[in-house]
């Protein structure tokens, strides 16, 4: 593969500030416009972007299929397991405010009970997913 | 001949999606159907029952978290077949029938991808 400095230096750059702004959607789902699955799949951009730029094999250095499985299964099983915390209580299945959960105040970062939880399990999954998915599909040997 | 016959379909297929159109409740109006208690309830009361400022993520993680469990175990379904079923080509652990109906695989001469079939 040919050498693009810019290119490098610029995707090294620019990087971080896309998974910071992939995490602030997916926090900030019940504030503002977005959620799990678009920060998820934003914060899924930036890892395609680096595999893009430098090279498959090194992007699936830093995330394994075997690391992506688990990650898979911890955001499914995230999310499950808060479902169940409603059963756990007393009340019915993935249930939030009527259980008794602190809701907060409106408009703060943490507010909304088990929301932005939810948002964060649902967040990694989408992301793991797409990058895997992009890994599987660009990895010819 | 046979151009005529799919342009009469699509015709005929296109005047009959256009008149549902025209037999839609116009957009915005307050008598629409989809404008019932539901809809009502979770304006009204959305921000006091679930604390989050977004009635969209307020809709999918809290009234509708069930539907939301639904988009993940599809996600999650969706990537373990793809993966299942490339990581197969990519191991060589594919019938040789296979191989013969066009699905090229580089480890074709691999001794050990024989042995499953």
């Amino acid at each position: 593969m040919q050498e693009i400095l810019i290119l490098k230096i610029v995707v090294r750059f620019v990087i971080p500030f896309i998974q910071v702004y992939g995490f602030y959607v997916i926090t900030a789902g019940h504030l503002s416009p977005g959620g799990g699955f678009a920060g998820g799949t934003i914060v899924a951009a930036s890892m395609v972007l680096y595999a893009l730029t430098f090279d498959a094999h090194q992007g699936l250095e830093k995330l394994s299929h075997e690391r992506a499985s688990i990650f898979e299964s911890l955001g499914a099983i995230w999310y499950v397991g808060l479902g169940f915390l409603g059963v756990l209580v007393g009340g019915n299945f993935l249930t939030n405010g009527q259980i008794g959960i602190p809701l907060g105040t409106p408009g703060q970062l943490i507010s909304g009970g088990l929301i932005p939880l939810l948002s964060f399990g649902i967040g990694i999954k989408v992301a793991v997913t797409v990058v895997s998915l992009y890994y599987s599909l660009v990895e010819e040997d | 001949m046979r151009q005529i016959i799919p342009v009469l379909l699509t015709l005929i297929l296109g005047l009959a999606l256009l008149l549902v159109v025209a037999e839609m409740p116009p957009f915005g109006d307050p008598d629409n159907p989809a404008h019932n208690i539901v809809s009502e309830r979770y304006l009204s009361q959305g921000v006091s029952e679930t604390g989050a400022q977004n009635i969209v993520t307020a809709i999918i993680t809290d009234y509708r978290a069930y539907d939301t469990l639904g988009e993940v175990t599809v996600l999650f379904a969706a990537i373990a077949a793809v993966l299942t079923v490339l990581n197969r080509l990519r191991l060589g652990v594919i019938c040789p029938e296979d191989r013969e109906r066009g699905i090229e695989d580089e480890d074709a001469g691999d001794p050990d991808s024989k042995d499953s079939c």
